[in-house]
């Protein structure tokens, strides 16, 4: 039973991507496009770009903004985040700040970013921050506020001074919430730095994709820098739910 | 020793903000009890009467509007480790082991040290085999009894218990009855129990405070005598628990209106 189940896991998910990968072939013969890549020459475009180096130079150039912004965003968001779910007055006073900075796209943020920070690494990697701090201030405002009232008052029981309960109660309490902000907000940042590098830099997955389409049309490399983007992706995520499998987080979610 | 009351609550009221404005739901009236120490007292009640408020309020976690809540000659200002509250809903960290959960309390002591009592503790409740389990693996009756050894193995004067298993089965409850009956026996501890379940009060009790419904007062108190373990098919224990059946102003016997009912020519048509 198991053992079947196992073989549809990855047999169902294969065959929805021959599927496409046919029906993307059909449609780009059929259609007698010059400039549309088919599968095959997408594949080429990507060994290629290994050949040359070119690959795993823009795949680390990207990486490390979204590593640095991301990171940046995760030692602020989630202090913050728990400041302001725990005490009342600092939500009141911060949170229309967050709601009415939050739905700025951080593409609209680019012009700003390159005038402050010119064409570095910095302007992308602010990019990230700012697009990856929200989700991971506000699931943390949320784990706080949603915190059982039980466990604090059991601690409160137990005579724990604030920084035992912090440690020792609030920060456990929340951590699943947390990592499931987390978890959103690396996919934001992975969605941002491709973004990002097609304007504000010279490397990266997005500078790739821009610079293929503007010098030479080479489509094959557009959509290869594309599947590398949604690969990465996959593997960041597939990484970050490796949290959710913690003994201490496990209980946070259900049914898993 | 033996006869000083440990918990003193003198005419104590309790009144909440109600929805609108202005309006005041008085929930306690003038309470007025003592228990002694090592006594083991249940408050039984109606639901919602306000029993869970008084204990909360013994416990340190709300304050009455107003009245005096004496424990151990001081009056309560808020929880204290040296009362430990069991909740209904069960308090225990789901992060935590249980043996985490039950050393919660002894932060203080050395590391051997609180092995020893958590081992202790842990044999007490029976969940040998279960040290290194997190709750999300127990059953809601090893649940409840992390919590009654977490609570214990803090060495409280007192424990509160606000319905501790009202959410077992009832094969599972009659079972944590017993046991809490032999481990209060065993540790001498003063244990306040609220429950809505008058069985339970008198398989369980020294006295037992019977509540009227809100703004709750306490209707009587009836002393329990009989002998433990206790028969629960003797006269003595059937005849305590009709007494406090009929305090309550209820009836026995399934059909027969209840003696507040009202009568059938007032009642809503069917």
């Amino acid at each position: 039973m198991t053992g079947k189940l196992a073989w549809t896991k990855i047999a169902l998910p294969l065959g929805v991507a021959a599927l496409l990968l046919l029906a993307w072939d059909a449609a780009v013969r059929v259609s007698g496009s010059d400039i549309f890549p088919r599968p095959h020459e997408v594949l080429r475009g990507i060994i290629q770009l290994i050949e040359q180096g070119l690959l795993l130079k823009y795949v680390v150039a990207s990486l490390f903004r979204v590593t640095w912004g991301f990171t940046l965003a995760v030692l602020i968001g989630v202090p913050f985040g728990l400041f302001l779910g725990w005490y009342g007055w600092a939500f009141q006073a911060f949170n229309p700040m967050i709601q009415m900075l939050r739905p700025i796209s951080p593409i609209a943020w680019i012009p700003v970013a390159i005038l402050w920070f010119k064409v570095t690494d910095k302007a992308p990697i602010f990019l990230i921050f700012l697009a990856s701090v929200f989700p991971i201030a506000v699931s943390a405002i949320a784990a706080v506020q949603n915190m059982q009232p039980v466990y604090l008052r059991a601690a409160r029981n137990f005579g724990l001074t604030q920084l035992q309960l912090f440690r020792r109660v609030i920060l456990p309490a929340t951590l699943p919430q947390i990592i499931t902000g987390i978890r959103i907000a690396l996919g934001v940042a992975w969605l941002v730095v491709v973004a990002a590098e097609m304007i504000a830099v010279n490397s990266g997955l997005g500078y790739l994709i821009i610079d293929a389409r503007n010098a030479g049309k080479r489509y094959d490399l557009v959509v290869a820098g594309m599947v590398m983007i949604g690969l990465i992706g996959l593997v960041l995520d597939l990484l970050v739910r490796q949290l959710e499998k913690f003994d201490e987080v496990r209980w946070g979610y259900a049914n898993r | 020793m033996q006869a000083n009351p440990t918990v003193q609550v003198r005419d104590l009221w309790m009144s909440f903000p109600g929805k609108r404005s202005g309006e005041q739901v008085h929930v306690l009236e003038r309470i007025n009890f003592e228990v002694r120490q090592g006594e083991f007292v249940c408050i039984v009640g109606p639901s919602g009467c306000g029993k869970s408020t008084l204990l909360n309020i013994i416990g340190g976690f709300l304050r009455g509007s107003r009245g005096d809540v004496m424990v151990e000659g001081q009056p309560v200002a808020g929880p204290d480790p040296r009362r430990i509250f069991v909740f209904q809903e069960n308090g225990v960290f789901p992060w935590l082991t249980v043996t985490e959960n039950i050393g919660f309390g002894l932060l203080k002591k050395s590391e051997p040290e609180r092995a020893k009592i958590v081992a202790h503790y842990i044999e007490m409740v029976g969940l040998n085999g279960f040290e290194r389990a997190y709750p999300r693996e127990l059953s809601g009756g090893m649940k409840q009894r992390v919590e009654i050894a977490r609570a214990l193995a803090a060495n409280p004067d007192i424990i509160y218990m606000d319905e501790p298993f009202g959410a077992l089965d009832f094969i599972t409850r009659l079972k944590m009855r017993a046991d809490l009956v032999r481990i209060w026996q065993s540790e001498k501890k003063t244990i306040l129990f609220v429950t809505h379940d008058i069985e339970e009060a008198v398989q369980l009790s020294d006295r037992v405070l019977v509540m009227s419904k809100r703004p709750a007062t306490i209707q009587t108190i009836v002393s329990i005598d009989l002998p433990r373990p206790r028969d629960l098919d003797s006269a003595g224990y059937l005849e305590t628990r009709d007494r406090i059946f009929s305090a309550m102003g209820m009836s026995l016997r399934i059909g027969e209106n209840e003696k507040e009912a009202l009568p059938i020519s007032a009642q809503q048509p069917v």
